[in-house]
Protein backbone atom coordinates (compact mmCIF):
# COMPACT_ATOMS: atom_id res chain seq x y z
CA UNK A 1 0.00 0.00 0.00
CA UNK A 2 1.95 2.96 -1.22
CA UNK A 3 1.02 6.46 -2.82
CA UNK A 4 3.31 8.55 -4.17
CA UNK A 5 3.18 12.56 -4.65
CA UNK A 6 4.64 13.52 -8.17
CA UNK A 7 4.26 17.34 -8.07
CA UNK A 8 0.44 17.70 -8.37
CA UNK A 9 -0.48 14.12 -9.48
CA UNK A 10 -1.05 11.44 -7.48
CA UNK A 11 -0.15 7.91 -8.15
CA UNK A 12 -1.99 5.16 -7.09
CA UNK A 13 -0.46 1.76 -7.90
CA UNK A 14 -2.30 -1.02 -9.40
CA UNK A 15 -2.95 -4.48 -7.43
CA UNK A 16 -0.81 -7.01 -9.35
CA UNK A 17 -2.38 -10.13 -10.81
CA UNK A 18 -3.18 -12.26 -8.26
CA UNK A 19 -0.97 -15.89 -8.94
CA UNK A 20 -2.72 -18.62 -11.21
CA UNK A 21 -5.72 -15.74 -11.67
CA UNK A 22 -4.13 -15.14 -15.76
CA UNK A 23 -2.45 -17.32 -18.47
CA UNK A 24 1.03 -18.66 -18.72
CA UNK A 25 2.95 -16.43 -21.54
CA UNK A 26 4.47 -19.65 -22.74
CA UNK A 27 1.91 -22.58 -22.77
CA UNK A 28 3.05 -25.70 -24.88
CA UNK A 29 -0.03 -27.15 -25.92
CA UNK A 30 -0.87 -23.76 -27.51
CA UNK A 31 1.73 -23.91 -30.46
CA UNK A 32 2.18 -20.65 -31.63
CA UNK A 33 2.89 -19.39 -27.86
CA UNK A 34 6.91 -20.31 -27.31
CA UNK A 35 7.73 -18.29 -30.64
CA UNK A 36 6.20 -15.15 -29.57
CA UNK A 37 6.94 -14.66 -26.18
CA UNK A 38 10.22 -14.01 -24.05
CA UNK A 39 12.19 -16.66 -22.81
CA UNK A 40 13.84 -13.83 -20.33
CA UNK A 41 12.23 -12.60 -17.13
CA UNK A 42 10.42 -9.64 -17.33
CA UNK A 43 11.55 -6.86 -15.66
CA UNK A 44 9.44 -5.52 -12.22
CA UNK A 45 7.83 -2.20 -12.66
CA UNK A 46 7.07 0.10 -9.81
CA UNK A 47 4.06 2.02 -11.15
CA UNK A 48 4.27 5.50 -12.45
CA UNK A 49 2.37 8.12 -13.91
CA UNK A 50 3.01 6.39 -17.18
CA UNK A 51 1.22 3.03 -16.14
CA UNK A 52 -1.27 4.25 -14.11
CA UNK A 53 -3.01 6.36 -16.82
CA UNK A 54 -4.32 5.57 -20.23
CA UNK A 55 -6.79 6.21 -22.46
CA UNK A 56 -10.22 6.87 -20.47
CA UNK A 57 -12.70 7.71 -23.38
CA UNK A 58 -13.51 5.60 -26.41
CA UNK A 59 -11.69 7.44 -29.19
CA UNK A 60 -14.37 7.38 -31.54
CA UNK A 61 -18.12 8.53 -31.56
CA UNK A 62 -20.16 5.67 -30.75
CA UNK A 63 -23.21 5.17 -33.33
CA UNK A 64 -26.61 4.01 -32.33
CA UNK A 65 -26.50 0.26 -33.93
CA UNK A 66 -22.60 -0.29 -32.68
CA UNK A 67 -23.75 -2.67 -29.70
CA UNK A 68 -26.57 -4.49 -32.11
CA UNK A 69 -24.76 -6.54 -34.22
CA UNK A 70 -28.24 -8.06 -35.54
CA UNK A 71 -29.34 -4.56 -36.84
CA UNK A 72 -25.99 -3.38 -38.60
CA UNK A 73 -27.10 -5.03 -41.94
CA UNK A 74 -29.74 -5.24 -44.75
CA UNK A 75 -31.16 -7.74 -42.89
CA UNK A 76 -31.09 -9.57 -39.88
CA UNK A 77 -28.37 -12.33 -39.76
CA UNK A 78 -29.09 -15.88 -39.47
CA UNK A 79 -28.62 -17.94 -35.91
CA UNK A 80 -29.62 -17.36 -32.71
CA UNK A 81 -30.48 -13.91 -31.60
CA UNK A 82 -28.80 -13.26 -28.00
CA UNK A 83 -28.28 -10.68 -25.54
CA UNK A 84 -25.35 -10.39 -23.63
CA UNK A 85 -25.08 -7.72 -20.90
CA UNK A 86 -23.25 -7.42 -17.63
CA UNK A 87 -21.20 -5.17 -15.52
CA UNK A 88 -17.38 -3.75 -15.91
CA UNK A 89 -15.91 -3.68 -11.89
CA UNK A 90 -12.65 -3.37 -10.24
CA UNK A 91 -11.37 -5.91 -8.10
CA UNK A 92 -12.31 -4.03 -5.06
CA UNK A 93 -16.01 -4.16 -7.00
CA UNK A 94 -16.26 -0.76 -8.04
CA UNK A 95 -18.00 -0.06 -11.34
CA UNK A 96 -15.94 1.04 -14.10
CA UNK A 97 -18.02 4.13 -15.70
CA UNK A 98 -17.52 5.06 -19.58
CA UNK A 99 -15.17 2.72 -20.72
CA UNK A 100 -14.50 1.58 -24.23
CA UNK A 101 -15.54 -1.91 -24.81
CA UNK A 102 -15.40 -3.57 -28.41
CA UNK A 103 -15.99 -7.16 -29.37
CA UNK A 104 -15.58 -9.60 -32.26
CA UNK A 105 -16.73 -12.81 -33.08
CA UNK A 106 -17.90 -15.45 -36.25
CA UNK A 107 -20.86 -16.15 -37.35
CA UNK A 108 -23.48 -18.90 -36.80
CA UNK A 109 -21.82 -21.16 -38.77
CA UNK A 110 -17.92 -20.69 -37.09
CA UNK A 111 -16.55 -18.17 -39.61
CA UNK A 112 -15.19 -14.91 -39.30
CA UNK A 113 -15.32 -12.02 -42.16
CA UNK A 114 -11.74 -11.98 -42.53
CA UNK A 115 -9.91 -12.71 -45.72
CA UNK A 116 -7.47 -14.94 -43.35
CA UNK A 117 -10.37 -17.41 -42.30
CA UNK A 118 -10.58 -20.35 -45.04
CA UNK A 119 -12.90 -22.33 -42.64
CA UNK A 120 -15.61 -23.67 -45.83
CA UNK A 121 -18.35 -22.05 -43.87
CA UNK A 122 -20.68 -19.93 -44.62
CA UNK A 123 -20.19 -16.31 -44.62
CA UNK A 124 -23.70 -14.43 -43.69
CA UNK A 125 -24.00 -11.26 -46.02
CA UNK A 126 -25.71 -9.74 -42.84
CA UNK A 127 -23.05 -10.20 -40.10
CA UNK A 128 -20.29 -7.97 -40.04
CA UNK A 129 -18.65 -9.28 -36.55
CA UNK A 130 -18.04 -6.61 -34.74
CA UNK A 131 -19.32 -4.36 -32.16
CA UNK A 132 -18.52 -1.62 -29.65
CA UNK A 133 -20.14 0.52 -26.75
CA UNK A 134 -19.65 2.43 -23.32
CA UNK A 135 -19.97 1.25 -19.94
CA UNK A 136 -22.80 3.34 -18.01
CA UNK A 137 -22.13 5.13 -14.67
CA UNK A 138 -22.73 1.83 -13.20
CA UNK A 139 -20.31 -0.33 -15.46
CA UNK A 140 -23.69 -2.00 -17.04
CA UNK A 141 -22.82 -2.62 -21.11
CA UNK A 142 -25.40 -4.67 -23.23
CA UNK A 143 -24.81 -5.88 -26.67
CA UNK A 144 -27.15 -8.03 -29.09
CA UNK A 145 -25.78 -10.32 -31.35
CA UNK A 146 -26.15 -14.07 -32.33
CA UNK A 147 -24.51 -16.65 -30.81
CA UNK A 148 -21.17 -17.72 -32.46
CA UNK A 149 -20.31 -21.41 -33.95
CA UNK A 150 -17.09 -23.36 -32.98
CA UNK A 151 -14.74 -23.29 -35.78
CA UNK A 152 -11.66 -25.70 -36.80
CA UNK A 153 -8.08 -24.41 -36.22
CA UNK A 154 -4.85 -25.77 -36.95
CA UNK A 155 -3.24 -25.76 -33.83
CA UNK A 156 -3.43 -30.06 -33.85
CA UNK A 157 -5.37 -33.12 -35.06
CA UNK A 158 -8.78 -32.25 -34.92
CA UNK A 159 -8.71 -28.51 -33.20
CA UNK A 160 -11.60 -26.86 -32.81
CA UNK A 161 -12.66 -23.53 -30.74
CA UNK A 162 -15.30 -23.79 -28.34
CA UNK A 163 -17.89 -20.84 -29.30
CA UNK A 164 -16.45 -17.86 -28.12
CA UNK A 165 -16.93 -13.45 -28.65
CA UNK A 166 -13.32 -11.36 -28.12
CA UNK A 167 -14.08 -8.91 -25.50
CA UNK A 168 -11.60 -5.86 -25.23
CA UNK A 169 -12.51 -3.54 -22.26
CA UNK A 170 -9.66 -0.03 -21.63
CA UNK A 171 -10.27 0.69 -17.83
CA UNK A 172 -8.80 3.99 -16.44
CA UNK A 173 -5.20 3.29 -16.69
CA UNK A 174 -3.14 1.59 -19.34
CA UNK A 175 -2.18 -1.98 -17.10
CA UNK A 176 -5.87 -2.25 -16.60
CA UNK A 177 -6.77 -2.76 -20.31
CA UNK A 178 -7.82 -6.28 -20.93
CA UNK A 179 -8.28 -8.64 -24.13
CA UNK A 180 -10.30 -11.50 -23.70
CA UNK A 181 -12.71 -14.36 -24.68
CA UNK A 182 -16.00 -15.30 -23.05
CA UNK A 183 -17.34 -18.09 -23.69
CA UNK A 184 -20.58 -20.06 -23.05
CA UNK A 185 -21.64 -23.07 -20.26
CA UNK A 186 -21.46 -26.02 -20.81
CA UNK A 187 -19.34 -26.37 -23.98
CA UNK A 188 -18.09 -29.76 -24.68
CA UNK A 189 -15.04 -27.98 -26.70
CA UNK A 190 -13.70 -26.82 -23.12
CA UNK A 191 -11.51 -30.43 -22.41
CA UNK A 192 -9.97 -29.92 -25.88
CA UNK A 193 -9.41 -26.31 -26.33
CA UNK A 194 -5.49 -25.05 -25.22
CA UNK A 195 -6.56 -21.49 -25.39
CA UNK A 196 -9.20 -21.94 -22.56
CA UNK A 197 -6.84 -24.87 -20.85
CA UNK A 198 -4.05 -22.50 -20.54
CA UNK A 199 -5.94 -21.09 -17.23
CA UNK A 200 -4.75 -23.34 -15.21
CA UNK A 201 -6.92 -22.76 -11.50
CA UNK A 202 -10.40 -24.09 -12.38
CA UNK A 203 -12.15 -21.03 -10.89
CA UNK A 204 -10.37 -18.53 -12.88
CA UNK A 205 -11.66 -20.44 -15.86
CA UNK A 206 -15.13 -19.88 -14.71
CA UNK A 207 -14.55 -16.39 -15.07
CA UNK A 208 -14.40 -16.71 -18.79
CA UNK A 209 -17.78 -18.00 -19.01
CA UNK A 210 -21.42 -16.17 -19.29
CA UNK A 211 -24.26 -17.54 -17.30
CA UNK A 212 -27.18 -18.23 -19.21
CA UNK A 213 -29.60 -15.35 -17.12
CA UNK A 214 -33.29 -15.71 -17.69
CA UNK A 215 -33.82 -12.30 -16.38
CA UNK A 216 -31.78 -10.67 -19.00
CA UNK A 217 -33.75 -13.41 -21.16
CA UNK A 218 -36.51 -11.39 -23.48
CA UNK A 219 -39.58 -13.16 -24.07
CA UNK A 220 -40.31 -14.25 -27.73
CA UNK A 221 -37.24 -12.39 -28.54
CA UNK A 222 -33.67 -13.42 -27.56
CA UNK A 223 -31.90 -15.82 -24.87
CA UNK A 224 -29.94 -13.42 -22.48
CA UNK A 225 -26.35 -14.24 -20.98
CA UNK A 226 -24.82 -12.45 -18.44
CA UNK A 227 -20.74 -11.92 -18.36
CA UNK A 228 -19.19 -9.72 -15.93
CA UNK A 229 -15.61 -8.53 -16.58
CA UNK A 230 -13.22 -7.86 -13.52
CA UNK A 231 -10.68 -5.42 -14.07
CA UNK A 232 -7.46 -4.48 -11.81
CA UNK A 233 -7.73 -1.32 -9.76
CA UNK A 234 -5.95 0.71 -7.60
CA UNK A 235 -4.92 0.00 -3.88
CA UNK A 236 -7.11 1.64 -1.74
CA UNK A 237 -5.40 3.21 1.05
CA UNK A 238 -3.26 5.76 0.29
CA UNK A 239 -0.23 7.02 2.06
CA UNK A 240 1.55 10.24 1.56
CA UNK B 1 -9.63 -6.80 -3.24
CA UNK B 2 -12.69 -8.61 -3.43
CA UNK B 3 -12.81 -9.83 -6.81
CA UNK B 4 -10.07 -11.41 -8.95
CA UNK B 5 -9.26 -10.14 -12.40
CA UNK B 6 -10.59 -11.43 -15.36
CA UNK B 7 -8.20 -13.78 -16.89
CA UNK B 8 -7.19 -13.00 -20.36
CA UNK B 9 -7.19 -14.78 -23.42
CA UNK B 10 -5.09 -14.25 -26.53
CA UNK B 11 -6.42 -11.69 -29.46
CA UNK B 12 -6.28 -14.27 -32.04
CA UNK B 13 -5.77 -13.70 -35.56
CA UNK B 14 -8.85 -11.64 -36.39
CA UNK B 15 -8.49 -9.22 -34.48
CA UNK B 16 -8.70 -6.25 -36.98
CA UNK B 17 -12.57 -7.26 -37.40
CA UNK B 18 -13.25 -5.52 -33.68
CA UNK B 19 -9.91 -3.43 -33.06
CA UNK B 20 -8.53 -2.27 -36.37
CA UNK B 21 -10.30 -2.37 -39.00
CA UNK B 22 -12.38 0.48 -38.47
CA UNK B 23 -10.69 1.69 -35.06
CA UNK B 24 -7.03 1.85 -36.06
CA UNK B 25 -5.03 5.30 -34.63
CA UNK B 26 -1.78 5.49 -36.88
CA UNK B 27 -2.23 10.29 -35.90
CA UNK B 28 -1.35 9.99 -32.24
CA UNK B 29 -0.65 13.81 -32.62
CA UNK B 30 -2.92 16.15 -35.48
CA UNK B 31 -0.83 18.64 -37.04
CA UNK B 32 -1.39 21.17 -34.77
CA UNK B 33 0.00 19.67 -31.83
CA UNK B 34 2.64 21.38 -30.51
CA UNK B 35 6.01 19.47 -30.43
CA UNK B 36 9.00 17.44 -32.20
CA UNK B 37 6.83 15.50 -34.64
CA UNK B 38 7.80 12.15 -34.58
CA UNK B 39 7.39 8.94 -37.12
CA UNK B 40 7.58 6.01 -35.59
CA UNK B 41 8.42 2.80 -37.63
CA UNK B 42 7.91 0.27 -35.76
CA UNK B 43 8.03 -4.05 -36.09
CA UNK B 44 7.23 -7.11 -34.19
CA UNK B 45 9.65 -10.28 -34.59
CA UNK B 46 9.43 -13.40 -34.02
CA UNK B 47 12.17 -15.62 -32.01
CA UNK B 48 13.54 -16.37 -35.76
CA UNK B 49 13.38 -12.94 -36.42
CA UNK B 50 10.39 -13.45 -38.90
CA UNK B 51 7.64 -10.99 -39.47
CA UNK B 52 4.47 -11.23 -37.49
CA UNK B 53 1.42 -9.99 -40.14
CA UNK B 54 -1.31 -10.53 -37.06
CA UNK B 55 -0.11 -8.54 -34.28
CA UNK B 56 -1.67 -5.27 -33.04
CA UNK B 57 0.68 -2.64 -31.20
CA UNK B 58 -1.28 -0.06 -28.79
CA UNK B 59 0.80 3.25 -27.69
CA UNK B 60 0.04 5.57 -24.38
CA UNK B 61 2.62 8.53 -24.00
CA UNK B 62 2.25 11.81 -22.93
CA UNK B 63 2.13 15.33 -24.92
CA UNK B 64 5.20 17.53 -24.94
CA UNK B 65 5.30 19.01 -21.60
CA UNK B 66 5.16 15.21 -20.30
CA UNK B 67 1.31 15.49 -19.16
CA UNK B 68 -0.79 12.46 -19.53
CA UNK B 69 -4.82 13.32 -20.92
CA UNK B 70 -6.37 11.61 -17.99
CA UNK B 71 -8.27 12.52 -14.73
CA UNK B 72 -5.53 11.18 -12.54
CA UNK B 73 -2.83 13.53 -13.75
CA UNK B 74 -3.48 16.67 -12.04
CA UNK B 75 -0.77 18.84 -12.87
CA UNK B 76 -2.18 20.07 -16.49
CA UNK B 77 -6.12 19.88 -17.19
CA UNK B 78 -5.61 22.38 -19.50
CA UNK B 79 -3.90 20.16 -21.53
CA UNK B 80 -4.05 20.67 -25.08
CA UNK B 81 -7.39 19.04 -26.42
CA UNK B 82 -6.51 17.58 -29.37
CA UNK B 83 -4.04 15.59 -27.82
CA UNK B 84 -5.44 12.33 -26.59
CA UNK B 85 -2.34 10.09 -26.79
CA UNK B 86 -3.48 6.54 -27.60
CA UNK B 87 -2.49 5.07 -30.69
CA UNK B 88 -2.88 1.58 -32.05
CA UNK B 89 -2.24 -0.43 -35.44
CA UNK B 90 -1.87 -3.43 -36.64
CA UNK B 91 0.86 -5.10 -38.60
CA UNK B 92 1.34 -5.23 -42.33
CA UNK B 93 3.42 -8.54 -44.24
CA UNK B 94 6.29 -6.75 -42.90
CA UNK B 95 5.23 -7.36 -39.44
CA UNK B 96 5.49 -3.36 -39.61
CA UNK B 97 2.92 -0.27 -39.09
CA UNK B 98 3.75 3.90 -38.34
CA UNK B 99 2.66 5.85 -35.96
CA UNK B 100 2.78 9.67 -36.89
CA UNK B 101 2.80 11.50 -33.12
CA UNK B 102 5.10 14.40 -31.09
CA UNK B 103 7.72 13.50 -29.00
CA UNK B 104 6.71 13.07 -25.14
CA UNK B 105 8.22 15.25 -22.66
CA UNK B 106 9.65 14.26 -19.24
CA UNK B 107 7.20 12.53 -17.18
CA UNK B 108 7.70 12.43 -12.79
CA UNK B 109 9.14 9.27 -11.58
CA UNK B 110 9.22 8.30 -8.15
CA UNK B 111 10.05 10.78 -5.60
CA UNK B 112 11.97 13.91 -7.20
CA UNK B 113 13.25 11.93 -9.97
CA UNK B 114 11.98 12.33 -13.85
CA UNK B 115 11.57 9.74 -16.56
CA UNK B 116 13.09 10.77 -20.32
CA UNK B 117 10.89 10.91 -23.05
CA UNK B 118 8.76 7.39 -23.66
CA UNK B 119 6.25 6.05 -24.97
CA UNK B 120 4.35 3.15 -23.05
CA UNK B 121 3.40 -0.03 -25.68
CA UNK B 122 1.59 -2.97 -25.29
CA UNK B 123 1.88 -5.88 -28.17
CA UNK B 124 -1.60 -8.54 -29.28
CA UNK B 125 -1.55 -10.86 -31.09
CA UNK B 126 -2.00 -14.71 -31.60
CA UNK B 127 -0.15 -16.63 -29.36
CA UNK B 128 0.19 -13.89 -26.87
CA UNK B 129 -2.35 -14.86 -24.06
CA UNK B 130 -1.62 -11.86 -21.75
CA UNK B 131 -0.66 -8.48 -23.26
CA UNK B 132 3.47 -7.78 -23.32
CA UNK B 133 4.47 -4.25 -22.03
CA UNK B 134 7.34 -2.55 -23.08
CA UNK B 135 8.34 1.55 -23.55
CA UNK B 136 10.13 2.92 -26.23
CA UNK B 137 12.90 5.40 -25.24
CA UNK B 138 15.08 7.68 -27.73
CA UNK B 139 18.21 6.71 -28.78
CA UNK B 140 21.30 9.25 -27.73
CA UNK B 141 18.68 11.52 -25.20
CA UNK B 142 21.06 12.30 -22.65
CA UNK B 143 17.81 11.71 -19.98
CA UNK B 144 18.05 8.34 -20.59
CA UNK B 145 20.87 8.28 -18.16
CA UNK B 146 19.04 9.32 -15.30
CA UNK B 147 15.57 7.28 -16.21
CA UNK B 148 14.70 5.75 -13.22
CA UNK B 149 13.06 3.26 -15.11
CA UNK B 150 15.97 2.50 -17.23
CA UNK B 151 17.88 2.19 -14.21
CA UNK B 152 15.58 -1.21 -13.61
CA UNK B 153 17.21 -3.21 -16.81
CA UNK B 154 20.07 -4.35 -17.16
CA UNK B 155 22.56 -2.32 -18.91
CA UNK B 156 23.43 -4.79 -21.84
CA UNK B 157 19.95 -4.63 -22.55
CA UNK B 158 18.97 -1.10 -22.70
CA UNK B 159 19.31 -0.95 -26.10
CA UNK B 160 16.59 -2.98 -27.20
CA UNK B 161 14.19 0.10 -25.69
CA UNK B 162 15.73 2.52 -27.93
CA UNK B 163 14.01 3.76 -31.15
CA UNK B 164 16.98 4.27 -33.41
CA UNK B 165 17.18 7.76 -35.65
CA UNK B 166 15.85 6.26 -39.41
CA UNK B 167 19.33 7.58 -41.78
CA UNK B 168 16.76 7.14 -44.67
CA UNK B 169 14.42 9.76 -43.35
CA UNK B 170 14.80 13.06 -40.88
CA UNK B 171 11.97 12.76 -37.58
CA UNK B 172 11.61 9.25 -37.76
CA UNK B 173 12.66 6.24 -35.53
CA UNK B 174 13.01 2.66 -36.01
CA UNK B 175 12.06 0.44 -32.90
CA UNK B 176 12.31 -3.32 -33.71
CA UNK B 177 10.63 -5.53 -30.96
CA UNK B 178 11.91 -9.22 -30.88
CA UNK B 179 9.68 -10.80 -28.93
CA UNK B 180 12.10 -13.99 -28.22
CA UNK B 181 15.67 -14.80 -29.23
CA UNK B 182 18.89 -13.23 -29.10
CA UNK B 183 18.16 -9.76 -29.37
CA UNK B 184 14.72 -10.06 -27.43
CA UNK B 185 13.40 -6.67 -26.18
CA UNK B 186 12.81 -5.88 -22.49
CA UNK B 187 9.07 -6.50 -21.10
CA UNK B 188 7.83 -5.00 -18.18
CA UNK B 189 5.90 -7.10 -15.39
CA UNK B 190 3.65 -3.89 -14.47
Amino acid sequence: MSKVANERSVIHPYHRHPAGSQPPRVYEPYRSTPARNPSKPLIFLPHTLSEVTGPVYGHDPIAETDNDLTRQHAAAPLGERIIVTGRVLDDDGRPVSNTLIEIWQANAAGRYQHQRDQHPAPLDPNFGGAGRTLTDDNGNYRFVTIKPGAYPWFNHYNAWRPAHIHFSVFGRAFLSRLITQMYFPGDPLFAHDPVYQSVSDEKARQRMIAKFDLEATQPQWALGFRYDIVLRGPEATPFE
Amino acid sequence: MEHVPTPSQTAGPYLHIGLTNTHSVTQIAAADVPGERVRLKCRVLDVEGAPLNDAMIEIWQADANGNYKHPDDLRAPETNSRFFGFGRAGTDENGACEFETIRPGKVPGPGNSSQASHLNVAIFARGILLQLHTRIYFAGDPANDTDPVLALVPADRRDTLMALPDPKQPSSWLFDIHLRGDQETVFFDV
